[in-house]
């Protein structure tokens, strides 16, 4: 107000309007805000020039069969992705991913085993867990309002607990389940490449998570809930609701999960899978997703988890020592996070 | 969707659309509202002002569903009412702009005026597989829009993010005004916006009054509630002080009224 009195602010005003406009213009933040616009688009690059580099390096890394095993060895966390997309669209997160899949498979695998139970009613068992897993979770953050972090904190250590209760701590071997379990880990030849079941289920799960957040109201809530849950609130969304049904969402996605990890693993074991929260979580931040909730999309977290497999596996193929593709993949993740902080300055 | 805004104005009673009869709503021991009644009429502009804690928020909840009085009438139209959450007066035509802009920044502006009411293809593809209309929507809310006389949001498709407060407070006002809504109240429209952008949400609550939507305006902001009011309810110590119009007293007057230095 005082400013308007003055000679010199109206004018600075004015220049802040033009500065407005010129920044439009400079290429950088023109990049800028098409990247803001596609969240998948940054790393979609950073997988092609990945694969490409990797390629000039090793010329084992282009084949058909390298390339299938990278999708093979993507499938899992790939599929626990979309689970972790769903609740960190919401700004939560959830560590307890790895642990819940990890628990529906011993459920399944041991039911067919040790209890003769069917393969299709012990893999309905084991979606009932991962709904009941979803459901405690959602209930906890929903009604407790306690924060996801710490809900699920809590919940992993419980879920690696009954895991090794329930099976004692054995490993039960795909040899002795019924083919339907092991079905995922299946190939079937399409021209030169050979592709497993389970990475043919995770992209269907893709297409239809995509659609379905894409295309349907309850995406749409999904994404302004994490956006602004008070604003989404007053917008008539049941925020709860919403919470709820994505943590259930998410639970059953992590139980078709546990039927690819079984499938992939050609067994069902306890002590499988203890970086898999984590790694999920990884691909779902190089994926572009925001941690802060209501950006992202869900083909970034496959390109995220194809990233990282890109690079453990290129990297390996460069004869490097496993520490560095750890090493590789924190460096990824910072970058992924700065890159996001960079394109958030769109408008602030 | 029937836009029935535009009332005649030139009917011999007019009735109000919304009415407030004794409404008492105290918290504990202390009193937020005590026996306050209120009347707005069609295509008129009322301002609620009043100091921190005369009762202006806890009068606005009441109206919009927020709180439930402890006792008095509400009436939408001459019918009772009696709204338990927000969504009840919204089911009304009481719709509300609350002072924190309730829009979601990622969502771009069509998106935002659906939010909440999202309209689904028609045929299979709606009903089994629950697609949205979306090219449907972005129509409606271009048409809404113009309707409205919003001319500042031009493209539908735009985050709301990348918007100026003044085009965000737009937004949130057309969702208020937009799909045959009865009332709009807005809050604190011009608290967070600059001069220019201030006058701009000022025009548009002229051209909703102008369209026959009546506005309930809460405002700090005296030069904006004289400028843009009808009529002038002056809140103090939970009770209704007067209600005046810009005509017949002065900013002045209406202050010492706020403050208990005058009666009107």
């Amino acid at each position: 107000m005082t400013q308007q009195q003055t000679a010199g602010p109206p004018a600075a005003g004015q220049a802040d309007l033009a500065e407005e406009f010129l920044d439009r213009q400079t290429p950088l933040s023109r990049i800028r805000n098409i990247l803001h616009r596609y969240p998948a688009l940054s790393p979609a690059i950073v997988l092609l020039v990945a694969v490409v580099v990797f390629g000039l390096l090793n010329d084992r890394f282009l084949r058909f069969e390298n390339l299938s095993l990278i999708t093979q060895q993507v499938s899992v966390v790939g599929t626990l992705a979309i689970a972790q997309t769903l609740i960190i669209l919401t700004a939560g997160i959830d560590l307890s991913v790895g642990a819940v899949m990890i628990l529906a498979s011993m459920v399944v695998a041991q039911l067919s085993v040790s209890n003769g139970i069917p393969g299709p009613l012990a893999l309905l068992v084991g979606l009932v867990v991962g709904l009941g897993a979803g459901a405690l979770n959602g209930f906890l953050v929903t009604r407790f309002r306690l924060p996801p972090f710490i809900v699920t904190l809590g919940t992993l250590n419980i879920f690696v607990a009954l895991t090794l209760l329930y099976s004692g701590g054995s490993t039960v071997r795909g040899s002795n389940m019924p083919g339907l379990l092991t079905w995922m880990g299946s190939t079937f030849p399409i021209g030169p490449v050979r592709i497993s079941t389970g990475v043919v289920m995770m992209i269907l799960l893709y297409i239809a998570m995509a659609f379905i957040l894409g295309k349907t109201a309850w995406g749409r809530h999904v994404y302004a809930v994490g956006d602004d849950k008070e604003a989404a609130r007053l917008a008539g969304i049941p925020v709860n609701r919403v919470l709820m049904s994505v943590y259930l969402a998410s639970g059953a996605v992590l139980a078709i999960g546990a039927w690819i990890q079984i499938g992939r693993t050609n067994a069902a074991s306890p002590n499988a899978g203890v970086d898999l929260n984590l790694d999920s979580i990884t691909a779902v931040v190089i994926g572009g997703t925001s941690l802060f909730g209501g950006r992202g999309s869900i083909w970034g977290s496959l390109l995220g988890a194809l990233i990282v497999g890109v690079f453990r596996n290129g990297l390996s193929l460069a004869g490097l020592d496993v520490l560095y593709q750890t090493l590789a993949v924190g460096v990824l993740i910072i970058l992924a996070v700065s890159i996001d902080q960079w394109i958030r300055k769109v408008k602030s | 969707m029937t836009a029935m805004h535009v009332e005649p104005t030139g009917t011999a009673v007019r009735q109000p659309i919304l009415q407030a009869r004794n409404l008492v709503k105290t918290f504990g021991r202390v009193v937020g509202l005590d026996g306050v009644s209120l009347d707005l009429y069609p295509g008129e502009v009322l301002a609620i002002i009043g100091d921190n804690g005369a009762g202006k928020s806890t009068l606005i909840k009441c109206l919009t569903g927020a709180e439930i009085p402890d006792s008095g009438e509400l009436m939408v139209s001459g019918q009772p009412v009696h709204f338990k959450r927000p969504q009840d007066a919204r089911l009304h035509g009481i719709e509300t702009v609350y002072q924190n802009l309730a829009v979601s920044p990622a969502l771009d502006v069509a998106s935002n005026l659906f939010l909440g009411r999202e309209e689904r293809l028609a045929g299979p593809l709606g009903k089994i597989f629950r697609v949205l209309d979306t090219k449907g929507m972005r129509r409606k809310a271009k048409e809404e829009l113009s309707r409205l006389g919003i001319s500042t949001l031009q493209d539908v498709t735009v985050p709301v993010e990348n918007l100026s407060g003044g085009q965000r407070q737009a937004v949130a006002v057309a969702r208020a005004a937009a799909f045959g809504s009865k009332v709009v109240v807005l809050d604190e429209p011009t608290a967070a916006l600059g001069v220019r952008e201030s006058n701009q949400v000022l025009q548009l609550v002229r051209d909703l009054r102008d369209r026959g939507l009546p506005v309930i305006l809460i405002s700090h902001n005296m030069p904006h509630v004289f400028d843009v009011a009808d009529r002038i309810h002056i809140q103090r110590l939970g009770k209704c002080a007067a209600t005046i119009t810009p005509e017949s007293h002065s900013m002045t007057d209406a202050v010492a009224i706020m403050t208990g230095a005058a009666t009107a």
